[in-house]
């Protein structure tokens, strides 16, 4: 008594399977069936006379920024009848999904590193970074983001390791905005005249007060804006952001901080070199810039200005080139066996056992 | 083996702890104390803080683009999920109480597996076969199918955790029947396919629609699996509970929530529904 | 959901149903070709189905699974030890067993008492609350998060915040694995003979001796399923614990999420490693369950 239907459901089910892998391979629209709709039209298939889909993976604060970018490209006669998917998430999170093959023509990254491990495994041009700006297409600067009237007086690195200040940052060893936090704390300190050994107390010290790492900074954000800690570490620009949407944040500037370079490039994988080039180039364009600078990132193409935002250039700012580097500052900081940072969270750990 | 009774309130009203009042009374106090602060309070402030300013922002909410995207794909998930697993778990509850084989126990251990795996690991397992990288990514590369970061792997993983669920639910009853009247059909002639459609699949009805509302509810809800394969593009492969994950992060707590109350919404409702069907489906018995 | 955790063959394990489940040959007084013809049918019918489960089964578990542990150890044993005890791996292993014992533990408890009280006593609304007992079972993990957050996090009204803290993740525990000790002990309380209460009681016995010496032996079997499936959920989850509780390495990391961490830190080797570890865990906790209800069958 062996239902034959079962037979039957499976070959169809298999087939259902197969069915929908394929038609979504077949059109860059992922959905078997929906027609869901993006920020760009839903107009017909991709695949038809000269419409192109680009797929954008990027880290996660900038999309606010995209979907106008996204939105003005369009406009151009170069933009005409491309259409975007896009996907973010916490920049490394992003370069483990490129890698494990999520569809992507344009990457922005966080960090200079999570763009190398792509050209490590060729998914990214080795000259991705031969233009003028050396690939990076937004500047920001590690600031520290408080509630509305900065109730608790925080002006600079050394309010953070008072007692009772609860500090907010991303998981280092997930999110690219926190390794730029840590790095640029540690600078500062190096900068006003520490020795390693003080710069490192110092983070200790910081990490003491650290009450929650997130997975990514758009996380750490929404997180702070949602009630907790005192005061975020954080880039400018999401600050900028914050506050555009109407939450009650504020933002400092400290004196000695770090510069913040995200990288963007075009991959090898992409099916439509030209389109994304064009867009790559947008991006770099006045018109570009211009966008990011209103939504709040520095531009990184001289002789952009925002009437929208201000962006004082601090007085003691430093890159990572003068810590030296991301690879060596990887190695040295992050790894999880042996970091600078491993040792100073496992300390810390240890020591507030509840 | 006696079967499990008609769960839920029997009417039964405790005779013995009459002579105990204080104990009884201890009990209750500590039992549905434990259930208030766990349970009620906090989902009474989801939907509290959903409804705050009325209906309106949920229904604005909810009707974005963006929005409507995450619920047709988590409908076309979830529902691909639950037809495998229901196609899947009536054909395994069948074999597994009609058919002796060697190693049955072993498909009845195996069957509760997912139960065991964290979503995350799920969601690792697929990528390391479906992945590019994985097992037969080279195969799948090559004739352009698309799984990890597309919907087919966000409905595998959907599927893998909800595994047990059908199977689990028509067994029980199955068995409680036993076969004498798939045995008549067969004697007066009837073919498999017959019998299976006339006999058996009629007076497995109420247990096999619990089971389905289970995978449904458990597919529709799915997170920590999904996430780890879907890829996040927007309004292609975010589901809700994704969708939830965003718009927290875009500081959309009112999209969020809805969300979330919605997601509410349909759990308790299919509470209400699934224990219609379990109860019928013991009642037959 | 009030799914009873019990295994399919529990109801068939018995002699009476095996024998009626068995082929027909030997029953019916067809022509012996036709109950041939069924016969072979049914044997070749079985292989059939038998084939495609397995083959269902393998794609879409057992190899994936398979390939998590072929992974975790594919540079060698020695990496797959380094990579779970790297020293962040290792507290969130640590950390993610100790709490989730606590929490079965506390389930066993709790789960228990829940159960006695909905299934002996009565009081007006058991009905809204048997149903929702289950809620934590449907309710996707994140909205858990969400939930708990919103009463027990930084904008809680009552000011109780938790967020962040080892006792967040406790909590969200504690949420999802509240249906189910309750809903195995249940099935149980409910078929209890009461026959032997009554006859301790009219010999003089308290309702404590009842309880410790009738009610709960038969209870214990139902307890430690639940009990098992409590702490095999706990270890493994991630939706609600990654809300609530911070995510700080050493202090309030999970596995699931350092796990998590890893994938997305292009380790997946790391990943495959502490993967392995969880599934080993929960697999001997599953397979323990599995002996203890045979032999609770056997003996009862």
């Amino acid at each position: 008594m062996r239902p034959l239907n079962r037979v039957f459901g499976v070959l169809a089910a298999t087939g259902l399977l197969l069915a929908a892998g394929c038609s979504s391979s077949k059109s860059t629209n992922t959905a078997a069936t929906a027609p869901a709709s993006t920020v760009a039209s839903s107009a017909a298939s991709a695949v038809a006379g000269g419409n192109v889909t680009l797929n954008l993976v990027a880290y996660s604060t900038p999309q606010p920024a995209y979907a106008k970018l996204i939105a003005a490209f369009q406009k151009t006669p170069a933009g005409k009848n491309v259409k975007f998917t896009q996907s973010y998430g916490a920049s490394g999170d992003q370069a483990a999904a490129v890698i494990a093959g999520q569809a992507a023509d344009v990457v922005e990254f966080s960090l200079l590193t999570d763009m190398t491990k792509l050209v490590n495994k060729k998914l990214v041009a080795t000259d991705w970074d031969a233009n003028p700006e050396h690939g990076f297409v937004t500047d920001s600067v590690v600031s520290l983001v408080v509630r509305k009237g900065n109730p608790k007086g925080i002006k600079d690195w050394s309010d953070l390791i008072k007692p009772g200040v609860k500090v907010l940052t991303p998981n280092p060893f997930s999110s690219g905005s926190a390794r730029w936090n840590i790095m640029a704390a540690y600078g500062a300190q190096i900068k006003a005249g520490d020795s390693e050994a003080q710069a490192t107390d110092y983070l200790k010290s910081l990490f003491k007060n650290v009450i929650v790492q997130d997975a990514s900074g758009s996380k750490a954000l929404a997180d702070f804006v949602g009630g907790a800690g005192d005061v975020l570490l954080s880039y400018e620009n999401e600050a900028i952001y914050a506050q555009a949407k109407g939450q009650a944040v504020e933002y400092v500037i400290p004196s000695d901080t770090l510069l913040i370079e995200n990288p963007v490039a075009v991959t090898t994988t992409t099916k439509h070199p030209v389109q994304a080039k064009a867009f790559v180039d947008f991006l770099y364009s006045q018109a570009g810039q211009q966008i990011f600078a209103d939504i709040g990132y520095r531009p990184t193409v001289a002789g952009v200005t925002s009437t929208v935002n201000k962006f004082p250039l601090p007085t003691g700012l430093f890159n990572i080139g003068s810590l030296g580097g991301w690879p060596a500052v990887t190695t040295k900081f992050f790894d999880p066996t042996n970091g600078v940072i491993t040792a100073i969270e496992k300390s810390n750990g240890v020591a507030t056992t509840k | 083996m006696a079967s499990v009774g008609i769960g839920g309130s029997d009417g039964t009203v405790a005779v013995r702890g009459n002579r105990r009042p204080v104990a009884r009374y201890g009990l209750r106090f500590v039992a549905l104390g434990y259930l208030l602060v766990l349970l009620a309070a906090p989902v009474a402030m989801v939907f509290y803080r959903a409804f705050q300013h009325g209906l309106g922002p949920i229904w604005s909410a909810l009707t974005t683009g963006e929005a409507r995207s995450a619920i047709e794909v988590t409908l076309i998930v979830a529902i691909s999920a639950v037809v495998l697993n229901t196609i899947f778990g009536v054909g395994t509850a069948l074999l597994l109480v009609r058919r002796r084989f060697p190693g049955r126990h072993l498909l009845d251990v195996l069957v509760d597996i997912p139960q065991a795996v964290s979503p995350i690991v799920v969601g690792l397992a697929l990528i390391l076969v479906y992945g590019k990288f994985g097992f037969f990514g080279s195969w799948i590369e090559r004739n352009g199918i698309k799984i990890i970061f597309s919907l087919p792997g966000m409905v595998l993983a959907t599927a893998f955790v909800s595994l047990p669920l059908v199977v689990r639910s028509v067994a029980p009853v199955l068995a409680e029947l036993g076969d004498e009247q798939e045995q008549a059909a067969r004697t007066l002639g009837a073919s498999s396919w017959q019998t299976f459609r006339r006999i058996t699949l009629p007076s497995i009805r109420d247990a096999l629609a619990y089971g389905i509302v289970l995978s449904l509810a458990r597919s529709l809800g799915e997170y920590g699996a999904v996430t780890v394969v879907s890829g996040h593009v927007i309004g292609k492969t975010l589901t809700l509970t994704l969708f939830i994950d965003e718009r927290l992060q875009n500081f959309d707590e009112p999209a969020a929530y809805s969300a979330a109350v919605l997601l509410a919404i349909i759990a308790m409702g299919s509470l209400l529904i699934s224990r219609r069907f379990r109860a019928r489906s013991r009642s037959v018995v | 959901m009030s799914l009873p955790p019990n295994s399919a063959l529990d109801d068939v394990s018995g002699p009476g149903v095996l024998a009626r489940s068995a082929s027909p040959i030997s029953d019916s007084a067809v022509p012996s070709w036709w109950a041939q013809r069924s016969g072979k049918n049914s044997r070749g019918g079985t292989s059939l189905g038998l084939g495609l489960v397995t083959l269902y089964l393998s794609f879409l578990v057992l190899i994936p699974l398979g390939a998590v542990v072929w992974k975790s150890q594919s540079n060698g044993w020695s990496a797959f030890w380094r990579q779970v005890t790297t020293p962040e791996a290792w507290d969130a292993l640590k950390l993610t067993l100790t709490i989730s014992v606590g929490v079965a533990l506390f389930n066993l408890v709790m789960g228990t008492v829940i159960a006695w009280v909905l299934v002996r006593d009565d009081f007006p609304g058991k009905a809204v609350v048997e149903l929702f007992i289950d809620l934590p079972f449907a309710l996707p993990t994140i909205v858990a998060g969400v939930v708990l957050l919103s009463l027990y996090g930084p904008r809680s009204p009552a000011h109780v915040n938790i967020a962040f803290t080892r006792t967040a993740i406790t909590v969200a525990l504690l949420f999802v694995t509240l249906p189910f000790v309750v809903r195995t002990v249940q099935p149980v309380l409910i078929e209890l003979d009461r026959d032997m209460e009554a006859a301790a009681a009219s010999l003089g016995a308290s309702p404590f001796l009842i309880a410790r010496r009738i009610i709960l032996p038969n209870l214990v079997p139902a307890m430690l399923t639940g009990t098992g499936l409590a702490f095999a959920r706990a270890i493994g989850e991630f939706g609600s614990v990654s809300l609530l509780s911070g995510n700080l390495p050493f202090r309030t990391e999970v596995s699931a999420v350092n796990i998590y961490n890893q994938i997305q830190s292009d380790n997946p080797v790391g990943a495959a490693a502490q993967s392995t570890v969880l599934l080993v865990v929960a697999f001997v906790v599953l397979f323990a369950l599995d002996r203890l209800k045979r032999w609770g069958v056997h003996r009862g």
